[in-house]
């Protein structure tokens, strides 16, 4: 019979397996004595949930997934395995949901948290840290600590975004907010060229709360960055549907590795092409349940596999509103000459930036394209990052996998600061992942620990 | 619905606790982790939305039958009024693991069998007059000897023997008892193990049993290819299963 403990491997969402061996406990304060590094459900595309070489355990927080407390007015403390999905079944009938949520609801606390999860939201409710009340760590000298935004707010604002880095999250407490009803209004435009996009998404942040762009990312000329335009809101009592939506109880699997073949530029264009004009009208509404607005890719089981055993990876770049148009521009061009891109592209406006030390947003758009792993991606990955170091933007390392370190470091002036706080709390550096010894010049494990 | 629970802290049955409550079940806990207990109680409450989800735990160990009547009285009398004992709790280790360590293998055995099957003695004394419902985790691994599960396996295998008869004795009273058989089931109790087959996530184990208790059935594999994979298993010959490593 197949064996995951004979040759243990582990990955990430973009499936670049190392060695390395996950585990589990329900008991995290127990377990997570003498850890290393800590990951969730492995929804990060790329190494940040992976083991640092020389040590190949990582714990897996999502057994620990016990709600401590929900009040009426939304608090919420939770240990740090409780998915989003979890949650979002828990709290959206008594008219509560998370301010802040990614695009996938199979996410740990713990790890929106290491992220600093944006989403559709971000140009009015910023990141997850905004939402963050306290934190519960145990810390690399082996206490537990509890921090917030007014008690050890070091360790705080460096582990809001902080990968993880700073010691093991156990328990999180969020702010949740009030929702008017379970569902959502959503309007979809179709823009038959990138200015127009850009354009609309810019107006549709100033009237909406939630907005979002798809992007056809591999059709040249005068096409090029034709998309559809997503906003909504919450539905108000009054004219949302009587019944409550249904949340999905299972999703549909993808039964086996596809093909690599199956993401290629002829397939992503017919694609891309029936996706854009799949929408007939220039503009469709109506009311949505927040699974089919917030998580769409959700309905699809293992989508990852779809792109074949080598895998995949997302370059996601923030450009900063200073660039102008013409720095997403130069990025898509870059994208395009480079036929690297699948049928996931996605647009984002992105506003303030938040306090945790390594946050990903800043004002500005944000670019996400995933990507198929071919042998040439860390060159394609390399030259993304040109642009995006040349109009002064920086990456997401929540979806990285291939960023040199000189790449990383040209984009993060931040670095140091956060390596200050780091260093205050965990001077050996114990908590590493494969990530951070890659891209913050952490050594390897000798081989043992 | 009001139920005395042992083993709802963990795994498969903190699987079951959740949907339990979620549909608007009362539970008492029993375990041995105070703490643990403290937790579970908090988390099934903030789940189900309403204080009396559980209305209170006490202490309960597998390998302790003397304290199993008063913390049966005690759950019993806190309930009011019971309609079913789920029991969940339960020992496990690898058979290497048991075949090195005789004193480990010596708790599991008692644990498994003694302990739980006296437990269920008590839980029967207060479930025949209110016609009530016993459910007990069993195992696949009681179906048929097997080379990586010798001592376990045996555990299991006298346990699902007694729920049986127990049934055939006490169907005719009115007592339902239903014996659950899990297959691999990811948990904490098998992380590391290598993963056959067919392996099965605690909560679609617990949808599956709470569907068994409502139709009153008296067995029920999770998840149910484990059915088949056992019909199969139970029908080999005996030269093959020599041969065979599962």
């Amino acid at each position: 019979m197949p064996s995951r403990s004979q040759e243990p491997r582990v990955a990430g969402w973009g499936r670049q397996f190392v060695p390395g061996r996950e585990l589990f406990s329900e008991d995290l304060e127990r377990a997570s004595k003498g850890a290393h590094l800590l990951r969730g459900l492995g929804r990060s595309y790329g190494d940040a949930s992976l083991p640092a070489p020389g040590c190949p355990d990582v714990l897996t927080t999502t057994l620990a997934d016990r709600v401590l407390r929900l009040t009426d007015d939304g608090v919420l403390r939770a240990e740090a395995g409780l998915s989003l999905r979890a949650l979002n079944r828990l709290t959206l009938h008594r008219g509560l949901f998370v301010p802040v949520t990614p695009g996938t609801q199979f996410v740990t606390l713990g790890g929106m948290v290491a992220s600093d999860v944006h989403g559709k939201r971000h140009h009015v409710a910023g990141t997850i840290g905004r939402h963050v009340r306290a934190l519960r760590m145990r810390v690399a000298d082996g206490r537990i600590v509890e921090c917030s935004p007014e008690t050890h707010a070091d360790l705080f604002w460096a582990t809001i975004g902080g990968m993880g880095l700073t010691g093991a999250i156990l328990e999180v407490e969020l702010q949740l907010e009030r929702t008017p009803s379970p569902w959502i209004y959503q309007e979809m435009t179709k823009h038959g060229d990138l200015d127009s996009l850009l354009a609309a998404l810019e107006e549709g942040s100033r009237n909406w709360p939630m907005t979002v762009a798809w992007i056809d990312c591999v059709t040249r000329g005068r096409a090029m960055g034709r998309g559809i335009l997503f906003v909504g809101r919450w539905a108000e009592a009054h004219e949302s549907p009587p019944e409550p939506p249904r949340w999905g109880e299972a999703s549909i699997p993808v039964p086996f590795e596809a093909p690599n073949w199956a993401i290629s530029p002829p397939t992503v264009r017919a694609f891309n092409t029936a996706y854009y004009h799949k929408q007939l009208r220039s503009k469709v509404q109506g009311f949505v349940s927040p699974e089919t607005f917030f998580y769409p890719l959700d309905v699809i089981a293992d989508w990852n596999l779809g792109y074949g055993s080598s895998g995949l990876t997302q370059h996601q770049a923030v450009i900063p509103r200073q660039a102008g148009p013409q720095g997403v521009r130069a990025l898509l061009e870059r994208l395009t000459a480079l036929s690297a891109a699948s049928p996931l592209c996605v647009l984002k406006d992105c506003g303030e930036q938040g306090q945790g030390l390594l946050s990903f947003p800043r004002p500005g758009t944000s670019i996400a394209i995933d990507m198929p792993v071919r042998s040439g991606t860390a060159a394609a990955v390399a030259q993304l990052n040109e642009v995006v170091i040349e109009y002064g933007g920086r990456i997401y390392l929540t979806k990285d996998q291939f960023t040199s370190a000189a790449d990383f470091r040209a984009m993060e002036p931040r670095l140091d600061d956060f390596m200050d706080v780091r260093r205050r709390w965990d001077p050996e550096l114990r908590f590493r992942s494969a990530q951070s010894v890659r891209l913050f010049g952490d050594s390897p494990f000798a081989t043992g620990t | 619905m009001q139920y005395v629970f042992v083993g709802a802290t963990r795994g498969m049955g903190r699987a079951l606790a959740r949907r339990m409550v979620a549909r608007g079940d009362t539970l008492f806990l029993l375990g041995r982790d105070a703490e643990g207990l403290d937790r579970c109680a908090t988390d099934l409450r903030a789940r189900a939305g309403r204080e009396d989800a559980v209305v209170g735990v006490g202490a309960l160990d597998l390998l302790q039958p003397d304290g199993f009547g008063p913390a049966v009285d005690a759950a019993v009398a806190a309930l009011g009024s019971v309609d079913g004992f789920v029991v969940s709790a339960g020992l496990f280790a690898p058979g290497p693991a048991l075949e090195a360590d005789l004193a480990l293998a010596e708790r599991v055995l008692r644990a498994n069998f003694t302990g739980t099957i006296l437990l269920c003695e008590h839980a029967r004394r207060h479930l025949l007059p209110s016609k009530g419902q016993l459910v007990v985790f069993s195992s696949v691994a009681g179906d048929r000897g097997r080379k990586p599960i010798a001592i376990y396996g045996a555990s299991k295998a006298g346990l699902s023997h007694y729920l049986e008869s127990v049934d055939h004795r006490f169907a005719a009273d009115g007592l339902r008892v239903l014996t659950v058989k899990p297959g691999f089931v990811r948990t904490a109790m098998t992380a590391g193990l290598p993963e056959p087959p067919f392996a099965g996530e605690p909560d679609a184990v617990a949808k599956r049993v709470l569907a068994a208790m409502d139709a009153g059935k008296p067995v029920v594999y999770a998840p149910a290819i484990w059915a088949l994979v056992m019909l199969v298993i139970r029908l080999l010959p005996r030269f093959v299963m020599r041969r065979v490593g599962f």
